[in-house]
């Protein structure tokens, strides 16, 4: 489904990703691990299509990333529901309009979004906060209203960046917690964390990465450094 | 698509109330800038009026030799009919010239007593010559030089005046290209200014803009809600200024009557209501418009 082959960033002489390459199944639950700078974010952003490779190749469906046209990649984009450590939440609109927003943008009808909005809020369990402004709503719930926003439109590939670097220990596991389900439910999950105790607790494949370079992927793996 | 328009619409409205403080700073720059307009534009008209009623107040005359028949005094007046530079001619006769003369020191009994004395009438028939162009009676003056008429001109007195006359138009000229410059200036100044406050605006929602293209909005879909919101800025800048001018002027127009040549600043103001709603309407629409999509475009670029 996904394929990193020797995929390199570099801004300027700093090297972020080095000769990175590795697959990711249908409906698998990577971790990718390692320190701050260590290189997880670039990846994602690499598969975000927010950067660009500086060499190798990123395929994602059997497809370079790299031919997708600029006009292409709003839909390109729809196909990863993305999640990150600052929530990136629209600030002026309440948590049902912000995931309204996204399915409006993927062109849904009216009809749809009125049917699948309070669906998505359930859920996320979130039903009652639906017209709460991000300031009004905590991390967690925060965090929630991003996953809600993300699964609008069924993404194939769930990519959260530290979706727990701003949340307490409860907070972060009720986002954990929901990752797993929504991975159970047939999406493929790949979660960025320098979080130890979650990577050691789920058991699943953890890729780590160190100064930009790949130096373990182990299934059912563990957080060392 | 119209579902598009629908929702671009709904956003940009409720990002502009959402936005209070921000949408009321940016209104408040914009109904400045199409204020400065419009009073620059009232400006420039009683500025043209000024010099207009100044022009009017510059003419020469031809004085003829005591003996010179009207008819030859006429044909002068033809002649220089077809003149490209003339406006228009008024000739006065001897006794036109004499009533004048009479009428003018009513006042000075023993001065009257004295022309009464006389047999003759001894002032000039005269030609009054207003040209188009300040600029255009040294042309007429040597016209009239010419050595044709000498035997019957007894003065033009475009010598007497020159020096007036000369710096007049010197004063019409530069008033008028200062005036132009200063316009520009001024309404560059004020656009430079909205621009930027609708361009920090914007910048204030860059992150937003990151979000959106992140969720997979198109371009068009981000931009839009902004350039409703730039647009508003526009319509509700417009009501603002002429709310605010239309009882400014209302106000002043009498103590301004005393020393201005228009007789009501207000009623021209009044008249032209419509025209200043559409142009100001016009301006504000663009302004916002293009500002707020220039502005998005930088973020939509990254």
């Amino acid at each position: 489904m996904i394929n990193f082959n020797k995929t390199s960033r570099y801004y300027g002489d700093y090297c972020a990703l080095k000769d990175i390459s590795f697959r990711v199944k249908p409906k698998e639950f990577v971790s990718i691990v390692g320190r701050s700078g260590a290189g997880k974010t670039t990846l994602l952003k690499l598969l975000l299509k927010e950067e660009k490779a500086s060499s190798g190749e990123i395929l994602v469906d059997g497809k370079n990333i790299d031919e997708i046209k600029e006009k292409d990649v709003p839909n390109y984009r729809r196909k990863i529901g993305s999640i990150f450590q600052d929530f990136k939440l629209l600030p002026n609109k309440t948590a049902y309009e912000n995931i309204a927003f996204a399915m409006e943008a993927g062109g849904r009808t009216d009809e749809e979004i009125a049917e699948d909005v309070p669906q998505i809020l359930n859920l996320v369990e979130l039903a009652d906060k639906a017209d709460n402004f991000p300031y009004q709503m905590s991390g967690g719930e925060k965090q929630r209203v991003a996953i809600g926003r993300a699964l609008v439109h069924k993404p194939d590939i769930l990519m959260a960046d530290e979706p727990t670097g701003n949340l307490d220990p409860l907070h972060t596991w009720d986002i954990i917690r929901l990752l797993c389900r929504i991975n159970e439910l047939g999406t493929t999950v790949l979660l960025a964390t320098h979080d130890r105790e979650i990577v050691n607790a789920l058991g699943r494949r953890v890729i780590s990465l160190d100064r930009g370079q790949l130096i373990r992927d182990e299934e059912k793996g563990r957080y060392i450094v | 698509m119209f579902e598009g328009f629908k929702r671009i619409f709904k956003w940009g409205l409720k990002n502009f109330w959402r936005n209070g403080w921000l949408s009321t700073a940016t209104v408040s720059i914009m109904s400045l800038t199409l204020l400065v307009i419009t009073v620059l534009l009232m400006l420039n008209v009683v500025a043209n009026v000024i010099l207009e009623e100044l022009e009017n107040k510059i003419d020469i005359s031809v004085y003829f030799k005591l003996d010179t028949s009207e008819t030859d005094i006429l044909k002068v007046k033809d002649q220089l009919e077809k003149l490209e530079e003339v406006n228009s001619i008024t000739y006065v006769s001897q006794e036109d010239a004499l009533v004048k003369f009479k009428e003018r020191h009513k006042d000075n009994p023993i001065l009257l007593q004295s022309l009464d004395e006389l047999d003759v009438n001894p002032l000039e028939a005269s030609l009054n010559i207003k040209a188009k162009e300040t600029s255009q009676y040294a042309s007429i003056n040597q016209f009239l030089e010419s050595v044709y008429y000498q035997e019957i001109i007894d003065k033009v007195n475009y010598m007497q005046n020159k020096d007036v006359i000369e710096k007049l138009n010197k004063i019409v000229t530069d008033v008028k290209a200062g005036g132009l410059i200063l316009t520009l200036l001024l309404a560059l100044i004020v656009f430079l200014v909205t621009f930027n406050a609708i361009r920090l605006a914007i910048y204030s929602s860059r992150e937003e803009i990151n979000i959106m293209r992140l969720v997979g909005a198109k371009n068009w879909f981000i931009r839009g809600p902004f350039l409703v919101e730039g647009v508003l800025y526009g319509v509700i800048g417009t009501v603002v200024s002429l709310l605010v001018l239309y009882p400014v002027f209302y106000f002043l127009s009498p103590k301004l009557s005393g020393f201005l040549p228009i007789e009501d600043i207000f009623g021209y103001f009044q008249d032209n209501l419509l025209a200043f709603f559409f142009l100001l309407l016009a301006v504000g629409i663009i302004l916002g418009g293009f500002s707020s999509w220039f502005a998005v475009r930088k973020y939509l670029r990254r």
